[in-house]
C-alpha cells in the first residue's frame, strides 16, 4: 500500500487466513486475503457464494464459530487519532476481554438476516442499548431513551411506540433498521455489513443503501459492505475488493474496477451482469467452469482452471503477487505487469505448501 | 393476556369433564360393584344377607339406574356438596380419607418439580455449552442411566443401602413422634428432613428428562445468528449464553412441565408405595385392589384434576415468558 | 453461516509435517461420499455405525433378542422348580479351574452347606467347600417344550448331574433359580413391549396419519384426544384400568388384555410423530415438485414422502419400546399386571417389594438391572437411528458428517 494513504486507513487486513478445522480436513474459508478500509469509506467485498466473504466479515471481530479459526495473518484497527499503534484484532483470543471491548463498541456488525439476527424474545428497545449499557454502563431507564433515538435516526417511524415492541411485529426492512440502529448505538469506527439487503425486497433494499450511505457520510465511519450483487457495488462502494476462493485477487477504486477490471475473474465477473442497452442477441456471458470442487485446490493461480488467459507452465506453477497497476490498486495475476507491493511480505502469499497451525 | 387466560380456563372445561367420565369409567369397569363386593364380605364374616336388604341397598345407591344418571348423582354429589361418596373398606367417607394424602402427594410433586429444574438448569446448561467434553459425557450417560432406571428401582435400592448400612428401614414423611401432633415447627422441619430423598427418587427420571430436552433445544439455539449478533454487541460470553439461547431454549422447556407433571404423580405412586409414604400412591393400590371404587375413582380424578391445573399453570407461565405466545393469542383472540 | 461446503477439505497437517501433496486418495474418498451418490438407506447405516454407544447398544440388544427367543435352552433350569430347601439360597460363585489338588480345568461351583433355624424356619447358607458341582456346557437338565412345541432337556450351561441345581444368580422366596426366572422373563418382558408397541404404532400411525392427511376438523379432534391422554398421569390410569381385568382370566388373556391398556395410552406419541412428519413433509419443496410432476397421491406418499419418514418411524418405536417396558415392569410390581405364574421381570420384582426380602436376598433385584440394562440400550439404539436419520436434529449439521472416519 502507498504510504500516502495509510493515514485515512482505519481497518487494515493483511494474509488473513480463517480455517475451519473439521474431524479429517480443513476448510481453508480465507487463506490469504488483504484488503484496507478508509474512514469514511465504503468499501465492498464482492465474490460467488462460497469465497470466503462471510469468514473474512466475521474474523475481523473474531466471530468465526467452531470448528473454524483465525489461524494467521493480522487485522490492523488504527485509532482515531494517530498517535496510537494499530491493534491487531487477529492476535486476540475469541473470547477474552479485549476483544470484547472493540466489538460493538469501535467495530460493529450488521448481519443477512434480520429475522434471525434479533432475539424474537427481547423487545427492540433492549436489544438496541444492550451494548450501551456493556460498553458505557448506561443506566436501562437512559439506554432506552438513546434506542428511540437512534430509531429516528435510521428513520424508523413511530419510534417511541416501536422501541417496546417485538423484532417479530416488525417487517424486513424495518427489522433491519433496527439492526443498524443497534450497530451505530456506540458510533463504532467500522461497519461490518455482511450482505444486509440480500433477504430484502428491492424497494426496501434501495432504502436501506441510502441510509447506508448517509450514515458513512455523517458519522465518517469506514464500512466493510459485503455483498455478492454488482448492483448493489455500483450504488454504495468506493473502493472494490474482489474475492476468489478466499483471496482478494483484486482492490481499487469502484470506477477503475469497473472501467479497467485488470484481474480476469473481475472482467468475468462484470462481463457476466445483465445490461441495459446490449442488443439482445447477444448471449450473457458466463464464467467458464465452476469453483473448484472439494479437495481439488488448484496449484498455483487458484483462478486457472476457469481463466480463459491461463498460460500453462506458469500459472500453474506460481502463486501471483500483488502487483500494484496504479495509485489504490492492487492485483493478484501473474499476467499483470507492475511494480510488486513491497508492503504486504510474504506472509501474505497463499501456498499450498506454507505449514497450517493446528493444535 | 387476560382474555388468553380466560380462553385457557374455558378450555380446562372439557378436559376436566373427560377425566371426570374416566375416574367414573374405572369405578364401572369391574365385574359387579361394590355392593356385590360388600356383601361377598358380610358373608365372609358370617352374616347373611338376604335379598330384600339387597334391593333395599341397590335403590339406595340407585345401582340400577343407566350409566349417566349414575355419574351425575356422583359428579354432582362432588360438585355441590363435596361428597366423593363412601369407601366401602374404611366404611368413611372419600373425602375424609383423600384430602391429607392429596396434601402430601402435592406437596412432593412440587417439590420434585422445583428440585429437578435446580438440578436440570445448570447441568443441562453446561452440557450443551461444553459439548462433546467429558463433564457432557458424564451428564448424558447419568441422565440416560436416571431415564432407565425405574423409580421404584432405585428407592428399592435405596431401601436397601439404607437397611443394610445405616441398619434403619426407611418409611414415612412424618416421624413417629409427630404423626398426630398438630403442625407447627417442628412438625414441618421433620416432613423437609424425611422429604428429600423420595423428592431425589421420584425427580431422576424426570431431571434427566428435563436435562436432555434442555441440552437439545439449547444447542440448536447456540448455532442461531442472534447468539452472533449478541456476541457481536461486546457482552460477555456467559451473559450472551444466559441472556439469549437459554432464554429460548427454555420456553419448550416450560411447556414440557406439563408433561412431566403426570409422570411426577405416576413415579410418586410407586415410590410411595415402596417407602411407605403417607401419599396418594398407596392408598390407590390399596383401593385397587380391594375394589374399593369410589376411593380409586375419586383418588384418580383428583390426580388428573391437579395435573390439568399444573398443565395450565406451566402454560400461563409459558405465555409470561414468551411474547410470541402471548401477542400470537392476542391476535388470534 | 457455516463455512461454505464447496471449499475443499485438504488433509489436516502438524505444523511440522513434511508437507505432502494432498493425496488423490483422500479426494476419492470425499467425492464418493458426497450426499446425493449414495441412497439414503446407506447414509443413515453409515452415520449410525459411527454413533459408539448406538452400535454396542444394538449389540447387547441383539443378544436379548436371541435371549427371549431361546430362553428355554439358554436358562440353566426352568422357572417354576421349586427347592423347599433352597429358599433365598445366594448365588453361587462360578469356578473355573480347581487348584484344590493340583490343577483341574472345569468349571464348577460349590454346594451349599443349609442350616435352619427351627424357630423362623430361615435357612442359612455356607458354601461347602467340600462338595463340588460341576458345571457344564449343553448338558441335559430339566425337560422343558421349546416354544412349547419341542420336548428337549439341552441347556446351553448347567450341572453336569442332572438331578443337581446351580443357583448361578441364587434363589426366590421359594428356592427357585433366579437366573432361569430372568431369561424366562426377557422373553415375557421383551415381548410384550413389542406387542404394546406394535398396537400402538397401529393405532398412532393411522390416527396420527388420518390427522395429518385430512387436517380440519378430524385432526383438531385427534389432536384434543391425544392432549387429553397426555394430560392425566398415566400410571394411576394404568392401575384403574389393570385392575378391571379380572383376576380369573388365563396367563394369556391377562397379557393381552395388558397389551392392550399399555397401547391405549401409549399411542399417543407415535400418532404425533407421525402426523408431525406427515405435516412438515408435505410442506418440503421435493413434495411439491414431484406433485407438479405429476405424481399421483399414492407415488407422493410411497415414493417420496415414505422414505424420508421411515427412519423416523423407527426411531419412535425403538423408543417406545423402554417405555412400554417400564409401564410393564411398574404395573406388575404393584401386582395390577401380569399374574403370578407368568414370570416377567416385573412381576420377579414383586418379589423384592418387601424389605426384609431384598435385606435378605439382593439378589432379588437383578431382575430390575435387567430391565434398566434393557431400556438403556433401546434408548441407546432409537436416539442412534433417531440421529442417523436426521443429522441436523441436534445442534445443527456437523462438518465432519460429510466425511468417513
Amino acid at each position: 500500500m502507498a504510504t500516502g494513504t495509510r493515514g485515512d486507513v482505519v481497518l487494515d487486513i493483511r494474509g488473513l487466513r480463517t480455517h475451519f478445522f473439521t474431524d479429517d480436513s480443513v476448510i481453508r474459508a480465507v487463506d490469504g486475503a488483504d484488503l484496507a478500509v478508509r474512514r469514511g469509506g465504503t468499501l465492498c467485498v464482492v465474490g460467488e457464494s462460497g469465497c470466503g466473504k462471510s469468514a473474512m466479515a466475521r474474523s475481523v471481530l473474531q466471530l468465526v464459530e467452531p470448528p473454524g479459526r483465525v489461524v494467521g495473518g493480522r487485522i490492523l484497527l488504527y485509532p482515531s487519532e494517530g498517535a496510537d499503534d494499530p491493534v491487531d484484532l487477529a492476535s486476540l483470543h475469541p473470547t477474552g476481554r479485549r476483544i470484547r471491548a472493540v466489538r460493538g463498541r469501535e467495530v460493529a456488525m450488521v448481519f443477512q438476516e434480520p429475522m434471525s439476527s434479533l432475539s424474537l424474545v427481547h423487545t427492540v428497545g433492549d436489544q438496541i442499548g444492550e451494548s450501551l449499557r456493556v460498553h458505557h454502563g448506561m443506566s436501562r431507564r437512559d439506554a432506552r431513551g438513546r434506542a428511540v433515538e437512534l430509531l429516528d435516526r435510521v428513520r424508523v417511524p413511530g419510534s417511541a411506540r416501536v422501541v417496546d415492541s417485538y423484532p417479530f411485529q416488525l417487517s424486513g426492512g424495518m427489522r433491519q433498521r433496527v439492526m443498524i440502529a443497534m450497530a451505530l448505538a456506540c458510533g463504532p469506527r467500522v461497519l461490518v455489513a455482511d450482505e444486509p439487503t440480500t433477504a430484502l425486497d428491492v424497494t426496501t433494499q434501495a432504502q436501506i443503501l441510502d441510509l447506508f450511505d448517509d450514515l458513512r457520510r455523517d458519522t465518517g465511519m469506514g464500512v466493510l459492505f459485503i455483498t455478492h450483487d454488482m448492483g448493489v457495488v455500483a450504488e454504495i462502494a468506493d473502493e472494490v475488493a474482489v474475492m476468489y476462493l478466499g483471496t482478494v485477487v483484486e482492490q481499487g477504486p469502484v470506477d477503475e474496477i469497473f472501467h479497467d477490471p485488470r484481474h480476469p475473474y473481475t472482467r468475468a465477473l462484470l462481463e457476466a451482469v445483465p445490461r441495459i442497452g446490449v442488443p439482445r442477441s447477444r448471449r450473457l456471458p458466463t464464467i467458464r467452469g465452476a469453483v473448484p470442487a472439494p479437495g481439488t485446490r488448484p496449484t498455483g493461480c487458484v483462478f486457472r482452471t476457469r481463466c480463459p488467459e491461463a498460460v500453462e507452465g506458469l500459472c500453474d506453477t506460481t502463486v501471483p503477487p500483488v502487483t500494484v497497476p496504479g495509485p489504490g490498486r492492487r492485483v493478484r495475476c501473474l499476467l499483470q505487469e507492475g511494480p510488486a507491493d513491497g508492503t504486504t511480505g510474504e506472509e501474505t502469499t497463499p501456498t499450498g505448501e506454507e505449514s497450517v497451525h493446528v493444535d | 393476556m387476560r382474555r388468553y387466560v380466560i380462553r385457557r380456563l374455558l378450555y380446562m372445561v372439557p378436559t376436566l369433564f373427560a377425566i371426570s367420565l374416566v375416574a367414573f369409567l374405572v369405578i364401572q369397569l369391574p365385574p359387579g360393584n361394590f355392593l356385590t363386593a360388600y356383601i361377598a364380605q358380610l358373608s365372609a364374616q358370617g352374616q347373611g344377607v338376604d335379598n330384600a336388604q339387597i334391593r333395599a341397598l341397590e335403590e339406595r345407591y340407585g345401582l340400577n339406574d343407566p350409566f349417566f344418571v349414575q355419574y351425575w348423582r356422583w359428579i354432582s354429589g362432588i360438585l355441590l356438596h363435596g361428597d366423593f361418596g363412601q369407601s366401602f373398606q374404611y366404611h368413611r367417607p372419600v373425602a375424609d380419607l383423600m384430602w391429607d394424602r392429596i396434601g402430601l402427594t402435592l406437596v412432593l410433586a412440587v417439590s420434585t418439580l422445583l428440585l429437578s429444574w435446580a438440578i436440570a438448569f445448570p447441568l443441562g446448561v453446561y452440557s450443551a455449552v461444553r459439548q462433546y467434553s467429558l463433564g457432557d459425557y458424564a451428564v448424558t450417560f447419568v441422565g440416560f442411566v436416571g431415564l432407565a432406571t425405574p423409580n421404584f428401582m432405585l428407592a428399592l435400592i435405596f431401601a436397601w443401602v439404607s437397611f443394610r448400612y445405616f441398619g434403619q428401614s426407611v418409611g414415612g414423611i412424618v416421624s413417629r413422634e409427630y404423626v398426630d401432633a398438630a403442625w407447627n415447627l417442628g412438625k414441618v422441619l421433620d416432613v423437609v428432613s424425611n422429604l428429600w430423598i423420595p423428592v431425589l427418587i421420584i425427580g431422576t427420571a424426570g431431571t434427566a428428562a428435563l436435562i436432555r430436552v434442555l441440552r437439545a433445544n439449547l444447542l440448536d439455539e447456540l448455532r442461531k445468528p442472534y447468539v452472533t449478533t449478541a456476541r457481536a454487541k461486546g457482552l460477555p460470553e456467559w451473559r450472551v449464553i444466559l441472556k439469549y439461547p437459554v432464554r429460548m431454549a427454555l420456553s419448550p422447556f416450560i411447556s414440557t412441565i406439563g408433561w412431566i407433571l403426570p409422570t411426577l404423580v405416576g413415579g410418586e405412586v410407586l415410590v410411595s408405595i415402596v417407602l411407605s409414604l403417607e401419599t396418594t400412591g398407596p392408598l390407590l393400590v390399596e383401593s385397587l385392589r380391594n375394589q374399593d371404587m369410589y376411593l380409586a375413582g375419586s383418588v384418580i380424578l383428583v390426580l388428573g384434576a391437579l395435573t390439568v391445573i399444573g398443565t395450565l399453570l406451566s402454560d400461563l407461565l409459558l405465555a409470561w415468558w414468551d411474547p410470541r405466545i402471548r401477542y400470537q393469542h392476542m391476535e388470534r383472540v | 453461516m457455516g463455512p461454505s461446503p464447496e471449499h475443499p477439505p485438504l488433509p489436516a497437517r502438524g505444523s511440522d509435517a513434511a508437507p505432502e501433496a494432498p493425496g488423490t486418495t483422500t479426494t476419492e474418498e470425499s467425492r464418493t461420499d458426497l450426499p446425493g451418490d449414495v441412497p439414503q438407506r446407506v447414509l443413515v447405516w453409515r452415520r449410525f455405525r459411527r454413533n459408539r454407544p448406538a452400535v454396542a447398544g444394538a449389540l447387547v440388544l441383539c443378544v436379548l433378542v436371541l435371549v427371549s427367543i431361546f430362553s428355554e435352552f439358554l436358562a440353566p433350569g426352568t422357572p417354576g422348580a421349586y427347592n423347599a430347601d433352597r429358599t433365598y439360597a445366594p448365588p453361587q460363585r462360578l469356578h473355573f479351574v480347581d487348584t484344590s489338588d493340583g490343577f483341574d480345568l472345569g468349571m464348577y461351583v460349590y454346594d451349599y452347606e443349609v442350616e435352619r433355624d427351627p424357630e423362623t424356619l430361615a435357612n442359612t447358607y455356607t458354601v461347602d467347600e467340600s462338595a463340588k458341582i460341576p458345571v457344564g456346557l449343553f448338558v441335559r437338565g430339566r425337560p422343558y417344550e421349546m416354544w412349547g412345541l419341542f420336548p428337549g432337556d439341552l441347556h446351553l450351561i448347567g450341572a453336569k448331574d442332572p438331578d443337581q441345581d446351580v443357583y448361578l444368580l441364587g434363589a426366590d422366596r421359594n428356592g427357585r433359580d433366579m437366573a432361569s426366572r430372568i431369561v424366562y422373563g426377557t422373553r415375557v418382558s421383551m415381548s410384550i413391549g413389542l406387542a404394546g408397541v406394535a398396537l400402538s404404532f397401529v393405532l398412532g400411525l393411522v390416527l396420527g396419519g388420518l390427522s395429518g392427511y385430512l387436517g380440519g376438523r378430524v385432526d383438531n379432534g385427534i389432536q384434543r384426544v391425544i392432549e387429553f391422554l397426555m394430560s392425566i398421569p398415566t400410571i394411576p390410569l394404568w392401575m384403574g384400568l389393570s385392575a378391571a381385568v379380572p383376576r380369573d382370566w388365563g396367563a394369556i388373556q391377562t397379557y393381552l388384555a395388558i397389551t392392550v391398556i399399555l397401547s391405549l395410552i401409549g399411542w399417543t406419541d407415535l400418532a404425533r410423530v407421525v402426523r408431525g412428519r406427515f405435516l412438515s413433509l408435505r410442506q418440503e419443496d421435493f413434495v411439491t415438485a414431484a406433485r407438479l410432476d405429476g405424481c399421483g397421491t399414492g407415488r407422493v406418499i410411497g415414493r417420496h414422502m415414505l422414505p424420508s419418514f421411515t427412519s423416523h418411524i423407527i426411531a419412535s418405536l425403538t423408543l417406545a419400546v423402554p417405555f412400554m417396558i417400564l409401564a410393564e415392569t411398574s404395573l406388575s410390581f404393584l401386582g395390577l399386571g401380569l399374574q403370578a405364574p407368568v414370570v416377567s421381570w416385573g412381576v420377579l420384582l414383586q418379589e423384592a417389594q418387601n424389605i426384609h426380602s431384598i435385606a435378605n436376598a439382593p439378589w432379588l433385584l437383578l431382575p430390575g438391572a435387567a430391565v434398566t440394562v434393557a431400556v438403556l440400550v433401546l434408548n441407546f439404539v432409537g436416539d442412534g437411528v433417531r440421529d442417523a436419520a436426521d443429522p441436523y436434529s441436534q445442534g445443527g449439521g456437523r462438518l465432519g458428517d460429510r466425511n468417513p472416519r
